[in-house]
C-alpha cells in the first residue's frame, strides 16, 4: 500500500501560524496514491488548517510542503475538496445536481446557458450528463439529486457534496469532518464509498476528531494536539502511550473480542488552541 | 406630502380600459412619453431580473436595498451641484457598494458577512442625503416621485443610456454568471477551486448598485425591490433550476413592469404601486403554489422535485 510511485503530498517540517501563533510545527508525513489518512485531534488544533494549506489557502509557515508534485495551490484542479460542514438552509434553491456540476467548471468564467451547450456541443453535454450521473449514482444521491439542496437532510446533503469533490476525479480528496452530524448507517455508507475511491488510486486524506469510525480503513494518521504533529501507521500511532502522551490525559486503546481496536477517553472537547 | 403625480393629457381624452385588446394597446402606446416608458422599463426591468436574481440566490437584498437608498445622497447631492440626477445616482451607488465591500469583515459568506455594515452604509447614506436636501432646497418638491418612482419625464436619450449602461452591465454578469454562482452557494469550495470570491462579491456589488441606480429611475428608490427582488423571489420559488429561474426572473420583472405601467395608465394612479402590486401578487400566488404543491407530495409520499 505504501509503495510510493510518486507521493502525493510530502510535508517535511511542516509548521502552521495563525494570527501570528504557531498553531503546530514539525510534521513530517508522505503520503502516497491509494492511501487513507485521517487528520486527527481536538477541536482548534489545525486540522482544518493542515487543509487548508495542502490547498495554498493558508500559508505555510515553516518547513516545506509538496503536492501532487508541486507548490500548494497550483494542482488544485486535481484536488477534491469537501470543507467543514457545510449546511444549506431551506431558503437555498439549487438542485443537487446544480452543486454537484460547480465541481465540473463552477470555476470557469461565463454563464452556461443548458440549451445553447446542447446546440453547440452535443457530445460534451452528454459526456458532462453521464459523469453527473456516473457520480452520483456512486455516491447513492440518485434518488434525491434532483430536489433543492435546502430541503435535504444533513446526510443527503454530505453525499451530494462529496459526489462534487469527486466528479473532475481528483489525485487526492480532502474532506474535513465528513462524517460529522450523520447517523451511523450513513457514516458506514459514507465510509465505504471513500474506502472505494481510495482502492482506485486516490489519496484520501480524512480530517476527524473522532477516530473510531474510521479505524479500520486507516492506512496513515496525522495526530494534530496540543502544537504538536505526529503522523505514522494506526497501529504505530494509536497506542495507549502515545495518545496518553499527546493528549496529556490517560487514553485507552482497546482491542475488541472482534478484533477492533477502539480509543476510550480521547478528550475531544478540548481546546489546545482557540483559532479556527 | 406633494400630490402624487398626474398624468399629461388626461383632461383631453381620460384613457378607458375596453374589452378590445387592440384598442387598449393603441391607447396605451399613442403617446410618445407611453412609448419610453415602455421601453425603459423594459430595460430596467432586464437589469434588474437578472442582477436580482443572484442577489436573492446571495441573500443580499438588504445591499440592495441599501444601495436604493444611496440614490438619495446620489440625487439630491446632484441636484445640489447641478448635474444630472442620473450621475449622481451612479456616482453614489457604485460608490456604495465598494464601501460595503470594502468595510464588510472578511468573512467568505456573504449571509454571515455583511449585514451590519450595509446598515451603517445606510444610515450614512440617508443622513448624506438629508445633509444635500437642506442645502439645496428646491429637491424637495420633486422628492415623492423619487421615493416611489416617475415614468413621465423618459426621453429617447435617458432610454438610450439605460440601454447602454444595461448592455455594459449585463455583458459583464454573463461574464461573472457560473464563477458568482459557484462563489454565491459555495464559497468556500469556489475558493479552493480558484475562483477570486472577494473580487467576484465586489464586482457583482458594483452591477447590483448600477442595476439599483437604473431601476430606481421608475419605480423610485423605496419601490425598487419590487423589481429588483419580488420577480427573482417568485421565480427562485418556482424553479430550482439556475438557467430557468434565471430567465424566469427577466420573463417576471418584464412582465410586471409592463402591467403596472399599463394599470398605471389605465387606473391614473401611480406606477410605483402598480408595478409593486403585480409583483407582490404574483409572489404570494407563487408561496401558495409551491406550499400545496408540498403538501401533494407529502400526501402522495413523494417529494416535491422542481
Amino acid at each position: 500500500m505504501t509503495s510510493a510511485d510518486s507521493p502525493t503530498v510530502v510535508a517535511a517540517g511542516v509548521s502552521a501560524r495563525v494570527a501570528g501563533r504557531v498553531l503546530f510545527g514539525g510534521l513530517d508525513v508522505t503520503m502516497a496514491g491509494g492511501q487513507v489518512v485521517a487528520v486527527l485531534g481536538p477541536n482548534g488544533a489545525g486540522k482544518s488548517t493542515f487543509l487548508r494549506m495542502l490547498l495554498g489557502l493558508h500559508p505555510v509557515a515553516g518547513g516545506s510542503l509538496e503536492v501532487l508534485g508541486d507548490r500548494p495551490g497550483r494542482r488544485n484542479h486535481d484536488i477534491g475538496y469537501l470543507p467543514q460542514r457545510r449546511s444549506f438552509d431551506p431558503s437555498v434553491r439549487i438542485r443537487g445536481v446544480d452543486l454537484v456540476r460547480l465541481g465540473i467548471d463552477g470555476h470557469r468564467w461565463g454563464t452556461p446557458v443548458p440549451f445553447l451547450e446542447r446546440l453547440l456541443d452535443g457530445d460534451r453535454a452528454d459526456r458532462r450528463r453521464r459523469r453527473l450521473d456516473e457520480v452520483i449514482e456512486r455516491v447513492g444521491a440518485a434518488r434525491y439529486a434532483g430536489r433543492p439542496i435546502g430541503e435535504m437532510s444533513g446526510g443527503e446533503q454530505q453525499r451530494l457534496l462529496i459526489a462534487q469533490a469527486l466528479v473532475r476525479r481528483p489525485r487526492l480528496l480532502l474532506l474535513d469532518e465528513p462524517l460529522d452530524s450523520l447517523d451511523l448507517p450513513n457514516q458506514q455508507g459514507v465510509a465505504a464509498v471513500l474506502r472505494r475511491i481510495a482502492a482506485e488510486g486516490v489519496t484520501v486524506v480524512i480530517v476527524a476528531h473522532d477516530v473510531n469510525p474510521l479505524l479500520g480503513y486507516l492506512d496513515q494518521v496525522v495526530y494534530i494536539v496540543g502544537g504538536e504533529a505526529l503522523a505514522g501507521r494506526p497501529e504505530a500511532v494509536i497506542t495507549t502511550g502515545t495518545l496518553s502522551r499527546l493528549y496529556g490525559a490517560p487514553v485507552e486503546v482497546v482491542r475488541t473480542p472482534g478484533g477492533r481496536l477502539v480509543v476510550v477517553g480521547q478528550p475531544e472537547a478540548a481546546s489546545f488552541h482557540a483559532a479556527h | 406630502m406633494p400630490p402624487i403625480e398626474r398624468w399629461p393629457g388626461l383632461a383631453v381624452a381620460a384613457p378607458r380600459l375596453t374589452w378590445n385588446l387592440q384598442r387598449d394597446l393603441h391607447q396605451l402606446l399613442q403617446y410618445p412619453f407611453m412609448r419610453h416608458a415602455f421601453a425603459a422599463g423594459a430595460v430596467a426591468a432586464v437589469m434588474c431580473g437578472a442582477i436580482g436574481w443572484f442577489a436573492v440566490l446571495r441573500g443580499e437584498t438588504y445591499a440592495a436595498h441599501t444601495l436604493a437608498t444611496v440614490a438619495f445622497p446620489g440625487a439630491s447631492g446632484a441636484a445640489y451641484l447641478g448635474l444630472a440626477p442620473l450621475v449622481g445616482y451612479f456616482a453614489f451607488a457604485v460608490a456604495g457598494a465598494g464601501l460595503i465591500a470594502w468595510l464588510s469583515p472578511p468573512g467568505r459568506v456573504p449571509r454571515e458577512r455583511h449585514s451590519a455594515t450595509v446598515g451603517a452604509v445606510q444610515a450614512m447614506a440617508l443622513a448624506l442625503g438629508f445633509w444635500f436636501v437642506t442645502l439645496y432646497r428646491g429637491f424637495l418638491s420633486s422628492l415623492s416621485g423619487f421615493l416611489f418612482g416617475s415614468f413621465l419625464g423618459v426621453t429617447t436619450d435617458d432610454v438610450l443610456v439605460l440601454a447602454a449602461t444595461a448592455a455594459v452591465a449585463l455583458g459583464l454578469l454573463a461574464l461573472l454568471g457560473r464563477p458568482l454562482f459557484f462563489a454565491s452557494v459555495d464559497p468556500r469550495v469556489a475558493e479552493a477551486a480558484g475562483v477570486p470570491v472577494r473580487a467576484v462579491s465586489l464586482l457583482y456589488l458594483l452591477l447590483l448598485g448600477g442595476a439599483v441606480a437604473e431601476a430606481s429611475q421608475f419605480t423610485g428608490v423605496l419601490l425598487v425591490l419590487a423589481l429588483l427582488v419580488v420577480p427573482a423571489a417568485t421565480a427562485s420559488t418556482l424553479t430550482a433550476r439556475p438557467a430557468a429561474g434565471l430567465g424566469l426572473s427577466l420573463a417576471l420583472a418584464v412582465g410586471t413592469a409592463w402591467a403596472g405601467l399599463a394599470a398605471a395608465y389605465f387606473t391614473n394612479r401611480p406606477a410605483g404601486f402598480w408595478i409593486t402590486s403585480v409583483g407582490f401578487a404574483g409572489y404570494v400566488l407563487a408561496r401558495g403554489a409551491s406550499a400545496a404543491r408540498a403538501r401533494q407530495g407529502r400526501r402522495g409520499g413523494r417529494s416535491a422535485v422542481a
